[in-house]
């Protein structure tokens, strides 16, 4: 059972990350792009056996004590085989 | 009186805080390895700058999670002083002893140059002995030095004083132009509540000899030891 954590900068965050990419992604040639804002990704790959469940309500909690800083991050986790 | 200097895997300026400790402060001072539970013979912690775990994750992120780090906690609790400086800012903001985060800096650079602070408040063990007329010349080295909070812990900060320095102009203005970072209202060091935690991005134990460019750092040290001798007569 694997968790999918997505990380991602509040939305009222300054992304200068993001920015700068938009940037370079608009020297390639698309001009049709209002932002890009860049985010974190992982993948916990818990115990063969663990439910679903179980592995979600780790995954949040290691979402939140671990993974996010809740002062400038959200989260979102979902669960796959 | 003794100081210890944490020492996390990746902290490098560990070495220039026990300097000034051992040779400008004149006082005691131990290297404190981050898996070290016991802070019983210290009355005063450093959290120095450098690279605790790479950055890995977010700069302070992962030496939360060392054993001294509880060890810390319980310290500052206790009324005792701890002084975090840089990476030691970033650390105690992810810990949680102190409010809001560091963010990378708004323009993507690593920024290496003298600034200029205004002290905001006197009022604390760390700024006691600092004149507060005097622009301050301190150094930074850091990527991630862009202060951040909510409104509502913005406005506790000001109200309850916890603001202590900003960056400035040469004559002591605060301008987005003297904001080398793009931190919230130019903030570059901050203290708890009860003022015994301090966190600066600006290195001050890089500012204690006139060959370095600047000893304005000196009188931060003075302060701190100061309110430990302090706190030493009282007992």
């Amino acid at each position: 059972m694997k968790a999918i954590v997505h990380v991602t900068l509040k939305p009222s965050v300054l992304d200068p990350q993001g920015k700068a990419i938009h940037h370079s992604v608009e020297l390639l040639g698309h001009k049709n792009i209002g932002d890009i804002r860049q985010g974190k990704y992982f993948e916990i790959a818990f115990a063969d056996g663990t439910s679903a469940m179980d592995a979600q309500v780790a995954a949040e909690q290691i979402a939140k004590d671990v993974l996010a800083n809740p002062v400038i991050e959200d989260y979102r986790v979902k669960t796959k085989e | 009186m003794k100081f210890g200097v944490v020492v996390f895997p990746g902290s490098n300026c560990d070495h220039d805080a026990y300097h000034v400790v051992s040779k400008h402060v004149g006082q005691p001072v131990d290297f404190v390895w981050h898996q070290e539970t016991d802070l019983s013979d210290y009355d005063a912690v450093i959290v120095p700058g450098g690279f605790s775990y790479g950055d890995y994750l977010r700069a302070g992120a992962l030496a939360r999670f060392s054993p001294v780090m509880k060890a810390i906690k319980q310290f500052a609790a206790d009324g005792k002083f701890v002084f975090g400086i840089c990476n030691g800012f970033q650390i105690l903001c992810e810990a949680g002893l102190l409010p809001g985060a560091l963010m990378r800096n708004a323009n993507l650079h690593f920024i290496c140059r003298h600034v200029n602070l205004k002290l905001e408040n006197q009022n604390t063990p760390f700024t006691s002995e600092v004149d507060p007329n005097k622009v301050l010349s301190i150094p930074i080295a850091h990527a991630e030095g862009n202060y951040t909070c909510d409104d509502a812990t913005f406005q506790s900060l000001e109200e309850n004083g916890q603001i202590v320095f900003r960056y400035c102009d040469e004559n002591g203005e605060i301008t987005d132009a003297a904001n080398p970072n793009g931190a919230r209202s130019n903030i570059a060091g901050i203290c708890n509540q009860n003022r015994n935690v301090l966190g600066m991005m600006p290195h001050p134990e890089r500012a204690c000899e006139e060959l370095l460019g600047s000893n304005d750092g000196r009188d931060i040290f003075r302060s701190l030891a100061k309110a430990v001798a302090l706190v030493e007569a009282a007992a």
